[in-house]
């Protein structure tokens, strides 16, 4: 389904390649550009029940996103500002997001 | 409106339930609309807490108030969210359909409620949505059309501050004048695809651009204090330190307090034997059912206290940061973060640990958490193992500086610990044979907590305890006291009474196979009455071995007497035999209540006592090798 949401935007011009969010550094804001649950280990839940719970967090196309915290060990789990609000979860699920940088 | 007080007819009564986001002040605005006039219990067949309150209008109408778990979506991701579906969508087995929902929406933070909200008016179920926070909204300079807002979304809208008690009449006769219109549209909602949500986001996102304007003066404090407590190093330290006085105050605080309770019992158990002949209701009266119960209120002030502070870093928002700052940690047992607190308030005792496990949302990850939290050394062992260590550990130095003593029960404490990170690996990898599922969480903005509300669920965690001590833990206390009691000795019989009881016969009976791990009769039979409770293993061991009152003198006397009788090897392996045996009935009956089933406290029990054994038969084995025996 992101798929085709990807496509109609990439249609419009928007340079939609953007890079994992579970495998950015610290401190880098930027815009979601792609929320796939492909593009992540995601382990029982199934990619689509991922993305839906990504999605229902607020992790949309379109939302702006940063690391602002990270986790001792491994760098892991991330605090990520989102919008408004903050969330926090681990890098391998937030490997379903892609990200343009500023 | 004035008619219908009039009018002699009684209102018909009317049922709210209110939805919304985690963090959104449902708490708060549940209390605010129902004050005291609440019950606290579970839905049928499940184990989520039901919440629900009454009130009165102003108009004199009865009015229901459910108070559902709090969710992002109406699709159901655990058991908690499933009844707020079902609840919602007027399915739940044993309820009432609501009449009216109230959204409960945090008006600083919108666009995931509305979203929620979108979905909300698929069901068709008429709703008011209840802009709560609003006192923070102004002081940030946030601005919303309220009534443009409403006529958008075709629902009333008003704006509350739940923890002050304003807007809430107004909130009630709103959804009062709903009620009564009977608007019900048909219910169209169904499972709504990511592409759905997707569009539903572009929605929400579009009506919060025309009707929000944006906090002029927006939160930085949340994100400064996060500076601080979210950092990787110093974040771990404060949490540390937090913890350190927590527990602190958990066994320093709580000690005068117990010391009373106790005293209070002992008074009361003295007082019945000064009023009654020596008899049969005497002994029920004082041994079990004043024994019991006071063995088990004598918790009370440390479950008090620990989860006042759990309130108060829950309110406060810090909860959500320590799962942060957990999580790897837990991660390495296939847990997340959020079982830290449970498993950590297990030190004290399991049963609030156990209560406290309603904070994982996850079904599979809070009943591995519960399985594993009474192999936590809880305070309970601590008597035990005291008694065993001063009477067969020798006080010698190790490298001419550590006491070994010391260096055992330190080892004890590390054996608990380790295995419950080992059990709930195992728990979650081959028995749910499944990957933990995600770790996924918002963190609030931080709050100063109400005290009010913060007393309220303190009382209402107390309550829950007591309503527990009374009505599972009570009766099995009596059990064990029948256990131990009968029948008689018989006529000029000259061992301990409790020898000739079934609780002797058990032990006897019970000897054979506890053989192989150095345990003798008399220990197999203090294991009976030690059911109730860890540390009345003590005075158990105590009435075997004749000796009498273990607190004082008999203390010494009866580490005497173990030094002479247990080898070593006997010693280690009743150790081991405590760190993991279920030795607590009080803490089965908890989880049979949290559970609302037999299954979990039965798989509880035989999981560890098969450890118990297992532990205990190598450690004996091993020590008898060693020449200890
Ligand atoms: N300033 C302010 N604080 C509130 C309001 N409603 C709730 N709170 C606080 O917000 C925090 C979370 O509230 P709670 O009711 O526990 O949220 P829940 O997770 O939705 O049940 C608590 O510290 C409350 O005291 C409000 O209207 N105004």
């Amino acid at each position: 389904m992101s798929k085709i949401f990807s496509e109609s935007a990439g249609a419009s011009g928007l340079d939609l390649r953007g890079e994992a969010l579970g495998a950015a550094r610290a401190g880098r804001p930027g815009v979601i550009v792609r929320v796939d649950g492909t593009l992540a280990d995601a382990g029982v839940l199934g990619a689509e029940e991922l993305e839906r719970r990504l999605l229902e967090l607020g992790f949309v196309e379109g939302a702006r996103v940063e690391i602002i915290h990270q986790g001792l060990f491994g760098a892991d789990p991330i605090a990520v500002k989102l919008d408004d609000m903050r969330v926090a979860l681990r890098r391998r699920e937030a490997r379903a997001i892609e990200v343009k940088f500023d | 409106m004035t008619d219908a007080v009039l009018s002699p007819a009684p209102l018909s009564p009317a049922r709210l339930a209110l939805v919304g986001n985690p963090n959104s002040g449902k708490t708060a605005l549940f209390n605010a609309l129902t004050g005291s006039r609440q019950k606290v219990a579970n839905y049928a067949g499940v184990t989520v807490e039901r919440k629900e309150g009454h009130l009165t209008s102003a108009v004199g109408r009865r009015v229901t108030v459910l108070d559902l778990p709090g969710t992002y979506s109406l699709r159901a991701r655990s058991p908690d969210e499933e009844v707020t579906r079902d609840a919602v969508l007027g399915r739940l087995a044993g309820e009432h359909e609501p009449d009216v929902l109230i959204a409960v929406a945090d008006a600083t933070n919108l666009r995931l409620v509305l979203r929620l909200i979108l979905e909300l008016k698929q069901v068709g179920r008429p709703f008011v949505l209840a802009l709560n926070m609003y006192d923070i909204a102004q002081r940030q300079g946030l601005r919303i059309d309220v009534e443009g807002l409403s006529k958008e979304l075709g629902a009333p809208v008003i704006a509350t501050v739940a923890t002050r008690k304003r807007g809430i009449d107004d909130l009630i006769a709103a959804a009062e004048a709903l009620y009564e219109k009977h608007a019900e549209n048909p219910n169209v909602w169904r499972e709504p695809s990511a592409a759905e949500i997707r569009a539903a986001h572009g929605e929400a996102q579009r009506i919060m651009r025309t009707y929000v304007k944006p906090a002029m003066r927006p939160d930085t404090l949340t994100g400064k204090v996060d500076g601080v407590l979210l950092h990787p190093v110093a974040g771990l330290l404060i949490l540390l330190t937090l913890l350190f006085v927590m527990f602190q105050a958990v066994f320093t605080w709580a000690t005068p307090a117990m010391d009373l309770i106790e005293a209070g019992f002992a008074a009361l158990s003295g007082l019945v034997i000064q009023v009654m002949p020596d008899n049969l209701l005497r002994s029920l009266i004082t041994d079990g059912l004043i024994a019991g119960v006071g063995g088990v209120v004598v918790f009370l002030p440390q479950i008090l206290i620990l989860f006042f502070f759990i309130i108060l870093l829950e309110d406060s928002g810090y909860m959500a940061r320590a799962a942060f700052l957990m999580d790897r940690l837990m991660g390495a047992a296939g847990l997340h973060g959020r079982a830290f607190l449970p498993l950590l308030s297990s030190f004290a005792c399991a049963i609030p640990g156990i209560m406290a496990t309603r904070v994982i949302d996850q079904k599979r990850d809070r009943l591995t958490t519960i399985l594993v939290a009474p192999l936590m050394t809880c305070s309970a062992r601590i008597p035990v193992y005291a008694l065993i260590i001063a009477a067969l550990i020798p006080n010698t130095r190790v490298w001419g500086w550590m006491s070994l003593q010391g260096l055992v029960m330190f080892g004890l404490y590390a054996a608990g610990i380790l295995s419950t990170l080992i059990v709930a690996l195992v728990i979650q990898r081959l028995f749910w044979r499944t990957a933990s599922e995600p770790f996924m969480m918002e963190m609030p903005a931080y709050k100063t907590p109400d005290i009010g509300l913060v007393a309220r669920q303190l009382w209402q965690r107390a309550s829950i305890f007591m309503n527990r001590a009374g009505r599972i833990i009570l009766p099995l206390m009596v059990l064990v006291w029948i256990l131990s009691t009968f029948p008689y000795p018989p006529e000029g019989a000259t061992g301990p009474a409790i020898d000739y009881s079934f609780a002797g016969m058990i032990g006897h009976a019970i000897e054979p196979i506890f053989s192989p791990i150095g345990f003798n009769w008399q220990m197999c039979i203090a294991l009976i009455p030690g059911m109730a409770a860890r540390e009345v293993a003590v005075a158990a061991l105590g009435t075997v071995y004749s000796v009498g009152d273990v607190e004082g003198a008999g203390g010494q006397v009866l580490q005497g007497i173990l030094a002479t009788k247990w080898s070593l090897a006997t010693g280690l392996s009743f150790l081991a035999w405590y760190i993991f045996a279920p030795q607590c009935v009080a803490t089965l009956g908890v989880v049979k209540r949290e559970t609302n089933s037999w299954t979990w406290p039965a798989v509880m029990f035989f999981y560890m006592l098969a450890l118990a054994y297992l532990a205990s038969f190598a450690t004996y084995s091993g020590a008898v090798a060693l020449g200890w025996g």
